[in-house]
């Protein structure tokens, strides 16, 4: 018998993160309109390389991830946003 | 709900007995005129000296205006650093213009902008009840800053 009998030993340290649930922004606050002219707000749907995050990881309804790239999409195309990047934030 | 109905069968009606004068009707309903509000931004080349873009951008205006379509509102944000090189360019002068017309007209801009080398840049977006709302708040808040 090993000497720490009776202690509770784990292969991997147990997660003590709190599950946050999730939500959609755009629901919560009302806000009907994504500003494709705001660079700065649509960089929150966004990781560092310029590519849209996806639903899971933001938590935006289906409704509006619809509607924020085709805001990021715009703001692609006017160069206020660029297509690839790296060290974005 | 009920009057569109009634309004509705009254169209069958008349379709079955008098398809001519039905037609006729029809084409009138087309014949009006649908205005849309819409929104532009463009750039210009920052080659151009300020007063050649204040210019460009006031043939635009005038533009808008003779051609039936209604200014609302114009705004300028001056120049700006581009998110990737257009043009071999890493500079514009942003404009944006808000505008009630025809879904004809944006057609003719567009081809405006096209034909125009001093344009690098443009998007037109036609704005919705939400837009509409959201510019005007824009608006109000850009005016509050001002005074």
């Amino acid at each position: 018998m090993s000497k720490n009998e009776g202690e509770i030993r784990y292969l991997n340290p147990p997660s003590v993160e709190i599950k946050r649930d999730k939500y959609c922004r755009f629901e919560k606050y009302g806000i009907k309109f994504i500003d494709y002219k705001d660079p700065d707000y649509l960089l929150a749907f966004v990781n560092e390389q310029g590519k849209l995050l996806p639903r899971r990881l933001t938590g935006t309804s289906l409704k509006y991830q619809r509607k924020v790239a085709q805001a990021v999409k715009r703001a692609r195309h006017l160069a206020l946003m660029p297509y690839v990047s790296d060290l974005l934030k | 709900m009920r009057t569109a109905v009634f309004l509705y069968c009254v169209k069958k009606i008349k379709c079955l007995l008098l398809p001519s004068a039905f037609l006729a009707g029809e084409q009138i309903q087309n014949n009006q005129i649908i205005m849309n509000q819409y929104e532009t931004v463009f750039i210009l080349t920052p080659v151009l000296s300020e007063q050649q873009m204040k210019e460009a951008v006031k043939d635009y205006e005038k533009f808008i205006k003779t051609e039936g379509a209604k200014m609302v509102s114009k705004e300028d944000w001056g120049l700006r650093k581009l998110a990737y090189p257009i043009q071999k360019k890493s500079n514009g002068f942003y404009t944006l213009f808000e505008f009630q017309a025809e879904p004809s007209f944006v057609a003719n801009l567009e081809l405006k902008f096209k034909r125009d080398e001093r344009v690098i840049r443009f998007l037109t977006v036609k704005m919705d009840k939400f837009h509409v709302e959201y510019a005007e708040k824009r608006r109000n808040k850009k005016k509050e800053v001002k005074a």
